[in-house]
Order: structure tokens, then C-alpha cells, then sequence
């Protein structure tokens, strides 16, 4: 699409053909190209051959999950009982999806409306990433079918999963209302947008009260493991709060990915305000970010020591610890400082991409890697790898899908 | 819940007024966590010294639940060598709600034979970290379970800290967890001891009220001084448990977890638990403050223009 724009096409930013006449929904669908030029595009980028490769390998055995069972697609392990689905898909996704509401907190609460060419975009990569959380617990749960049990038909509201399930269902269902005027004004719906304009403050907080809770809330499921988790990923009182401040940095960090890799591979998508605005933006982003990453550091250091963890620090899991620290943690925060001092997008967006890495090592090593630590480790199932990768790809499909339709990454121009 | 209650406490012919107490004391066990366990549940105390391996207990377990036939006869000594993962003894699975494991113990006369089920604790970390409520503990002692309304998403099995719920991955249309009930349905509710219980030649296993036993065991360990560890496992791990073993190997040396702790599983997510109200109801004032004295000055430049 960006050698196509180069070669003179605009991409549709208002109701209104260039004639004057107005754009029916199929041509929008269609990015403004006839369907012939559209699927001449499909096929001639390579991404999309790696995605159909994927789907080759991964639909039949996603299909395979629901007909044969968890027994087919995992290794049925009754010491492990999560495995990638809920470790990548739950634990790791559901943070980095954190940016939806710190930028609408920033925008709407704090009124920094400088950030605005970025909060929808960080409220779409919340919705999404939560969307997709779903689906992996949908193919993770031996009966998701009953999903809504905790809602309705059984209730158990003392558990800390009640509370996920309760705050993931409401928070998406705030993260959809927010985006609302994005669809309305590609569809046209001048009054939806109006509507969500009155609630944007009672919006707004309400994602801060329920991300606050249910980020906190996926690090707390662990505390029913306390001998399982090894100790230095373990904390009674604080894997709540280091869940909880790791998912700031790594919403933020996940914005700065996705705003990078837009203005790569979908700058044709992009407007002026977007391009010209980002890198103040990013570095905007990687202060947050790294205010973010200092107090996660401290809190875990405080961690360790409030259960005197410190002779863990000297074994190979003390080492495996280290290197989770200063690779994830210590290494993206010298560099996002660095970058905010010197002015360096660039840096900032190095960092943010290893942030991201330290973010879902965090989760996998509590999840699945150091949990317990003092029976076996657990290797995934290759078919449990597949479905993974499946899953994720189909979340960058319907991302990029987005993208390339609502006015996300560009302004819609309403009509005079 | 409650309806399953209702249900057992008619079919249980239980006292209304002990019934109406154990409702009062399960519903503050859910919300505050300190329960140390219903007054007159029944309990199993464990002899590991008297065990000689012979099995009856799980041919038994697998008539009384209908379990699938196993791979191996239960009079077959080879599963004792089977090794899972990590070279770890064979545990609890879908087909076998209870099975013994053996220990070489070096300077032991014979090797010490463990026999492992669902320890059916006080305070159950299941129970507590089901969003769906499907376990329930009942005044006999027993946790159920219901898999009516289970969904599938294994946090009782993470949360065990005795590793014992199984699920039945298999079933791709109804998948559930499979473990132990202590018989409750076909025994337990009348009074009657469990099946492996009964079935045991050795007499390995006690069946009593949960006092009872302790007192028993405390008086069997001062009896024959040297015959016993002086520890009652299960007394107070992890809040107690109505299954407690008596052995005279150290705990650790076979295979006990004897770093659990004494608190039941659910008071190390009180921390959490304790700051949810607090967020929500301080969050919502708090944070419009933020927006109000954010936006301080644009207010009052609308109020200037308005006048």
C-alpha cells in the first residue's frame, strides 16, 4: 500500500469521494480500490504469504482443540495446568493491552490533549489485546461455553478469578464504548459520537478502577501458589502492585511498538498530524514509561527483600532472575532515559521493543517457567505452539484490518 | 451453593441448629478466611508404618467411583517403579483418585509405602479460588466438588498445594476435574467410613471424627516412644486437613511437602482481596480530583469568558 500511495493513491479520510458523491460502506471496506485492484494488493504482499502459511498449519489444528479435546493440543499436564494459552495469551497479552487506558487517562483525566494522535490508537491495542485475551482463554477453558458461569449461573465472588472475569467483561465492554466515535465517524454516526463524548470522564475512570484491579488481579491468582512460583517471582503482599506497574510500562512500551511498526508498514495510513507528532509523542510516552520501570524495579527489589529471598539471588534461578532484570527492566530503563534526555526517538523505540521482551518473560517465567520450580520443567506441546501462533496472527489481522479503515492513525475530516 | 446445601442438610438428617451454625461459619469462611474446619467433621488418620503396598485401597477406590479399568492389574507391583515427568512418583490422575507410592528409605527394614488422595483440608485452596463455586465443603469433612457448573479454567489445580485435582483433558464436550470426594455420596453421608478405608487389611487407616483422631495419633506417638516422628502431618498444614499421617520417616524424606505453613492457602490472597474495596471506592473521587485540579485553569478561563 505505501508503493501504491507513492504512485498517486489517497486513502479515504471523509465521506466524500473526490466527484462529491459519497462513499458507499463496500468501497470503504475496501480501502477506496476496486475489488480487483483490493485483492491485487492482498496477494502481492509477502506478509500476508506468511500468514496463509500459518493459517495452513493452524486452522485444522485450532479446529482440532474443539473436536479432540485440550488432550490433543496440549501435554494434558495435571502439575501444569496453564500452559501458552493462558501464559502468552492471558498473562502477557492482557498487560500489554494496558494502553488503552493510560492514554485515555492522560488525555481525558489529565487533559494532556497532545497525546490525542495517540489515544486511539492506545485504546484500539487495549480493546484488541483484551479481545484476543479472551479468545485464548476461550480456547483454553475446558468448557468455554460456560464462560458465562461466573456471571450468571454460579457464583464464587470470593476468588480473584471472579474479579478478572468480572473487570475483563466490563472493561472491554468501556474499551468498545470508547472507541465508538471512531466508528461512528467512519460510519457516519454523528450522534454515537455525541453520546460517548457526555460519559468520556465516567469512561475514563472506570478504566482506571478496573485496570487497576484486574492488571493487579492476574499477578494475585499466583499468591494461591505460594510454594509453587519460586520465590523470587513470588510475593504475597506485592504481586498484585508489581503486576499492576509493570503493565504501565508495558502498555506504554506495547504503544511505542505499535506506533513504530505503523509508521513502517502502514505510513500510507498514517496523516501529518500522526507523522509529525510521533517522535515528541514517543518520547513523551518513554518518560511515562520509565517512571514506570524504576518503580517496578524498587518494588521488586522491596519484594525480595520483605520475604528475605536474597540467598535465591546466588543459585541458577538467582542468575535466570538477573538476567530477567537487567535485560527487561534495568537495561530498557537506562535507555529510555537516555532517549528522553537526548531527544532520541529512536532509542526510545529500541527500548520499548525490549521492555515489551522483559514484560512477557516476567509473565512467562511466572507462569509457566519458574512455576514449580522444585518439580520439572514443562516444554509446551507443539500443537499448543501452533495454536498460539494462530491465535496471535489473527490478532495482527484484525489490527491491521482496523488500521486500515478507522480513523485511527489519521483525523476524519467531517463533511462542510 | 445454598440449594446444594438445602439438599444435604434433608438427605443428611443432620441437627437444623449444628446445619444452621455450619452455614453461618461457611459463609464468614468465604469472606474472612479464618475457619479453622466444622466442629464434628470425620477425618482419616493414616499409619505410613502399617502400609505394606498391597493396593486394596485403590482397587477399591476405583470399584466404589466407577473409575475406568486401569492399565495394570492392581495387584501388579511394577507401577510402584512407573516414574512421570521429572522422575517424580505417579500421582492422583483422572482414572485413579488415590494411589501408593513407594519410598526406598535407606536403613529401613522394608520400603515406606504412601498412599496419596485428596487430603480434604479445612480450609480448601480449591474451594477458595473457584470463581464458579463449584467446591463446597461439607460439615462431615469432605470437599466436593459439582461439574455442573465447572468451567474448565484449572485454578483449583493450580492452587492445591498438595498437587491432587486431575482434570479429564480427554473429553473434548465435558471436561471436569476428577478427584476424591471421600465418598461422600455412597458413605460418607451415612455415617460410613471411606471405601479404601474399609477395604484395608492392614488396617493402615482410622476413620473418626477429626478431634478424635488427633487426640489418637498424639497418643499413639507418646506411647511407643521412637516409633513415630513426633509430627502429626496434616494437623495444622495449610490450616489442617481431615487426612493425617503418622510415620516414622521424616515427612520430607518421602515426599511431604513440610514447608506448606500453617495458614490455609487463602490468607496469602488476603493482601490482595483487602485492596479491592479500597479501590474502588477511593479511585473514583480521587481520580476525578486529578481531572478537576488538571484542568483548573481552562475551568476557570470558561468561567471568565461566561461572566
Amino acid at each position: 500500500m505505501n508503493s501504491l500511495q507513492s504512485q498517486g493513491f489517497a486513502p479515504i479520510v471523509s465521506h466524500l469521494k473526490k466527484d462529491g458523491s459519497e462513499w458507499t460502506v463496500k468501497e470503504k471496506l475496501l480501502l477506496g480500490l476496486s475489488p480487483k485492484e483490493y485483492w491485487a494488493v492482498q496477494l502481492r504482499n509477502p506478509f500476508n504469504w506468511v500468514l496463509w502459511v500459518i493459517y495452513a498449519v493452524g486452522l485444522p489444528i485450532l479446529v482440532g482443540r474443539f473436536i479432540y479435546g485440550l488432550g490433543w493440543v496440549t501435554h494434558s499436564s495435571y502439575d501444569y495446568p496453564w500452559g501458552l494459552f493462558l501464559g502468552w495469551g492471558l498473562f502477557t497479552m492482557v498487560p500489554l493491552s494496558a494502553s488503552g487506558f493510560m492514554m485515555g487517562t492522560t488525555v481525558e483525566l489529565f487533559g494532556r490533549k497532545d497525546f490525542k494522535p495517540l489515544e486511539r490508537l492506545g485504546l484500539l491495542n487495549g480493546l484488541l489485546g483484551y479481545l484476543f485475551a479472551v479468545m485464548f482463554l476461550q480456547v483454553d477453558l475446558g468448557q468455554p461455553w460456560r464462560l458465562i458461569y461466573p456471571m450468571f449461573v454460579s457464583l464464587g465472588p470470593a476468588a480473584v478469578l471472579f474479579l478478572v472475569a468480572w473487570h475483563v467483561a466490563t472493561y472491554l465492554s468501556c474499551q468498545v464504548a470508547e472507541l465508538v466515535p471512531a466508528f461512528a465517524e467512519w460510519m457516519n454516526f454523528p450522534k454515537a459520537k455525541q453520546f460517548i463524548k457526555k460519559i468520556v470522564l465516567g469512561l475514563t475512570v472506570a478504566g482506571i478502577i478496573l485496570s487497576t484491579l484486574h492488571q493487579g488481579a492476574l499477578g494475585a491468582l499466583f499468591t494461591y501458589a505460594p510454594g509453587k512460583v519460586h520465590p523470587l517471582w513470588y510475593s504475597s503482599s506485592f504481586q498484585w502492585f508489581q503486576f499492576f506497574v509493570s503493565a504501565v510500562f508495558a502498555g506504554l512500551s506495547m504503544l511505542i511498538v505499535v506506533s513504530t511498526l505503523s509508521k513502517w508498514f502502514m505510513r500510507w495510513r498514517c496523516d501529518e498530524t500522526y507523522l509529525n507528532n510521533l517522535s515528541k509523542l514517543t518520547l513523551g510516552l518513554a518518560k511515562g514509561a520509565s517512571l514506570a520501570l524504576i518503580t517496578y524495579l524498587v518494588i521488586r527489589i522491596i519484594g525480595i527483600a520483605h520475604d528475605n529471598d536474597w540467598q535465591y539471588l546466588a543459585t541458577g534461578w538467582g542468575a535466570w532472575f538477573m538476567f530477567e532484570m537487567v535485560v527487561g527492566v534495568i537495561l530498557p530503563l537506562i535507555f529510555y532515559t537516555m532517549a528522553v534526555r537526548n531527544s532520541n526517538a529512536s532509542l526510545a523505540r529500541f527500548s520499548a521493543f525490549l521492555a515489551v521482551f522483559g514484560l512477557a518473560l516476567n509473565r512467562l517465567n511466572t507462569a509457566l517457567i519458574t512455576f514449580n520450580w522444585q518439580l520439572y520443567q514443562e516444554i509446551p506441546h507443539w500443537r499448543e505452539v501452533v495454536i498460539v501462533v494462530t491465535v496471535y496472527a489473527t490478532y495482527i489481522v484484525v489490527y491491521r484490518a482496523i488500521l486500515a479503515r478507522m480513523p485511527i492513525l489519521y483525523t476524519w475530516k467531517e463533511n462542510k | 451453593m445454598k440449594k446444594l446445601h438445602r439438599r444435604s442438610f434433608l438427605k443428611g438428617g443432620l441437627a437444623g441448629g449444628a446445619a444452621i451454625a455450619a452455614v453461618g461459619t461457611s459463609k464468614h469462611a468465604e469472606a474472612a478466611g479464618s475457619f479453622g474446619g466444622y466442629p464434628d467433621s470425620m477425618g482419616v488418620l493414616v499409619d505410613l508404618t502399617k502400609c505394606v503396598g498391597c493396593r486394596t485401597c485403590e482397587a477399591a477406590c476405583n470399584k466404589e467411583q466407577g473409575l475406568p479399568a486401569p492399565d495394570k492389574s492392581f495387584d501388579d507391583p511394577s507401577v510402584f517403579e512407573e516414574k512421570r515427568e521429572g522422575g517424580l512418583p505417579r500421582r492422583t490422575t483422572e482414572k485413579a483418585y488415590t494411589v501408593v507410592q513407594k519410598y526406598d528409605v535407606p536403613g529401613r527394614e522394608h520400603p515406606l509405602f504412601r498412599k496419596v488422595q485428596c487430603n480434604h483440608c479445612n480450609e480448601p485452596a480449591c474451594l477458595t479460588s473457584c470463581f464458579v463455586n463449584a467446591y463446597k465443603k461439607t460439615p462431615e469433612g469432605a470437599v466436593m466438588y459439582d461439574h455442573t457448573v465447572c468451567v474448565g479454567c484449572r485454578t483449583c489445580m493450580v492452587a492445591c498445594p498438595f498437587y491432587i485435582p486431575a482434570y479429564s483433558y480427554s473429553s473434548a464436550i465435558n471436561p471436569v476435574v476428577k478427584k476424591c470426594i471421600m465418598c461422600y455420596d455412597t458413605r460418607l453421608k451415612f455415617g460410613k467410613p471411606p471405601a479404601c478405608v474399609e477395604a484395608c487389611p492392614q488396617e493402615v487407616m482410622t476413620f473418626g471424627k477429626r478431634k478424635d483422631l488427633l487426640k489418637m495419633a498424639h497418643q499413639r506417638i507418646s506411647d511407643k516412644p521412637g516409633a513415630y516422628v513426633d509430627h502429626v502431618y496434616g494437623e495444622t498444614e495449610v490450616g489442617g486437613t481431615a487426612w493425617m499421617y503418622l510415620s516414622d520417616v521424616p515427612f520430607d524424606k518421602i515426599g511431604y511437602d513440610t514447608h506448606l505453613g500453617d495458614q490455609p492457602i487463602i490468607s496469602y490472597v488476603k493482601e490482595f482481596l483487602t485492596i479491592v474495596p479500597m479501590v474502588l471506592t477511593i479511585w473514583p473521587a480521587l481520580f476525578t480530583g486529578f481531572h478537576l485540579l488538571s484542568n483548573r485553569k481552562e475551568a476557570l478561563k470558561n468561567e471568565d469568558t461566561k461572566s
